[in-house]
């Protein structure tokens, strides 16, 4: 497969880009960029006991504490400034004439969870399990991209896709600008192009997405409101449109391509590999295609399920996300979803996305406050705001409409491609 | 702009964008007869601090609200002066 980023186009799978043999090793693979850890995981997959593989924000302590849980005893990295003290070092290049090794075990993949305060948890993975939602047999031209990194599960997914489709799979970069990458994108002739509800809105908010015409469009990581689905289906009117519910832990759960938000209730209590069930309004998988366990301890399942800290609602024959548990705004003892909020929000004609979260008050215990961003600057002004608040008040209960609401130029996401929420903050 | 001017215009700020109808913006007007309820004046709070600094609320020791606007103005001129 041809793998691409900014400065260079590589063939993969094609020599050695390692100079040991790491047969039975505990690796952990920090690369400073991707394209040394896609070629370094196609090597060492079937040969390495087992492969950690570090994100690129993952903080120094965070990553010692984690060559101790997790065993390791080689760190594979592209340049020796990765390296960690008192662990060997094995150094990634680009594909070198050399003897083949012999592939003889199942390989464990432990990934980094994008958890919420403190130190990151990892979770193991089997190939089988990662792949395990991947039709194989995609059209010989495909050309995949992603605004994902593929050391995340996300990207991962992609990487994986590309692989097994014998596809093109075309790399972000950590310098580049959305504009760029877009063009770089379309000059690729990206035909599946994937990412976060936030990277999507942000690439719509970019000129340059004039340059790309993909067949396939895909969201996973946050809740795929309508009005993204919407925006997008608006843009690319001939793309099929995908949003999918997974996560680091559970894996793929199901993938909904009826351009509606949320998930059709059949989906509960359907024969397949995946199982969910609802319990107090919270999402629960058992699946296949889950990590096994949390490496380093830590209870990850009860009697095989997850819980996914999602909270659904039942709307007449469809379930809608409508947040994470660990969100919950608390106004007066009332209850706040950023997310519903921001849905509403971002129906609103006007508005690229915005961000919703209480800030304390020593009146009120909490007010929701909405930072919002704009399509057009001609409508930073109070009328607009009036008006955007007047749309939450028609749909949403009094206590739920936000109590502030400023117009910023911008939003920050987390490295994954999410929204950066207060409670992300002090963590890899 | 002195604080008390402040206070005053963001009360009837909130009051406008909020449909409330103020009484007479004297300092001897109770706070809860204002015509204000605590979301009002939850964002009232939260605005002074964004503007002045202050949150004389979360920095007292003991609870206390102002029963006065007069009240309340000093009670942030006090924590203007602190």
């Amino acid at each position: 497969m041809l793998l691409a980023r900014q400065q260079s186009v590589v063939l993969a799978g094609m020599g050695r880009v390692l100079d040991a043999d790491l047969s039975g090793a505990q690796v952990l693979l920090r690369t400073s960029d991707q394209l040394f850890a896609a070629l370094a995981l196609i090597e060492l997959d079937g040969v390495a006991a087992r492969i950690v593989i570090a994100p690129p924000d993952v903080k120094h302590e965070h990553l010692s504490a984690a060559i101790v849980r997790a065993a390791v005893d080689v760190v594979v990295g592209d340049d020796p400034v990765v390296a960690c003290e008192g662990v060997r070092f094995e150094k990634v290049h680009l594909p070198a004439e050399g003897p083949a090794i012999a592939t003889s075990r199942k390989s464990e993949w432990v990934l980094f969870t994008s958890g919420t305060t403190g130190a990151p948890k990892m979770v193991a993975h089997s190939l089988d399990g990662l792949g395990g939602a991947i039709q194989p047999g995609a059209a010989r031209d495909t050309v995949w991209g992603t605004f994902y990194d593929v050391r995340r599960y996300g990207g991962l997914q992609v990487l994986l896709r590309a692989l097994l489709g014998q596809a093109s799979l075309i790399l972000s970069d950590a310098g580049e600008s959305v504009a760029d990458f877009l063009s770089r994108l379309g000059r690729h002739g990206v035909t599946h192009l994937t990412g976060t509800p936030s990277h999507w809105r942000r690439a719509l908010m970019s000129p340059s997405n004039a340059a790309i015409a993909p067949r396939y469009v895909r969201l996973s990581g946050e809740i795929a409101d309508q009005a993204i689905l919407d925006s997008l289906k608006a843009r690319f009117p001939d793309a099929a449109i995908g949003h999918a519910y997974a996560s680091t832990e559970a894996g793929v759960g199901f993938e909904v391509t009826d351009g509606l938000e949320g998930f059709p209730a059949s989906f509960i209590g359907q024969s397949g590999p995946v199982e969910m069930k609802i319990v107090d309004g919270v999402m629960h998988v058992r699946s296949p295609r889950a990590a096994s366990e949390y490496v380093g301890g830590g209870e990850l399942k009860e009697d095989g399920w997850i819980n996914t800290g999602d909270m659904v609602e039942l709307r007449g024959n469809r379930f809608h996300f409508t947040g994470r548990v660990g969100g919950i705004i608390n106004v007066g003892g009332l209850k706040i979803n950023p997310e519903e909020v921001e849905a509403v929000i971002n129906g609103h004609p006007g508005v690229a996305l915005s961000r919703v979260f209480g800030r304390k008050s020593p009146i009120t215990g909490a007010i929701v406050i909405a930072d919002v961003v704009l399509t057009d600057a001609a409508n930073d002004n109070a009328t607009f705001r009036q008006a955007i608040l007047d749309a939450c008040r028609e749909r949403l209960p009094a206590f739920k409409v936000p109590a502030m609401l400023r117009f910023v130029p911008a939003l920050e996401l987390t490295a994954g491609g999410k929204l950066a929420r207060a409670r992300d903050r002090g963590h890899a | 702009m002195s604080i008390e001017i402040i206070v005053r215009a963001e009360f009837e700020q909130v009051a406008r964008e909020h449909d409330k109808v103020l009484g007479r913006l004297t300092n001897e007007m109770a706070l809860l007869e204002s015509g204000l309820d605590s979301l009002c004046f939850a964002i009232i709070v939260a605005r002074l601090e964004d503007r002045l600094g202050l949150d004389p609320f979360t920095a007292a020791e003991d609870v206390y609200f102002p029963r006065t606007l007069g009240d309340f103005i000093q009670f942030y001129k006090d924590a203007g002066a602190a």
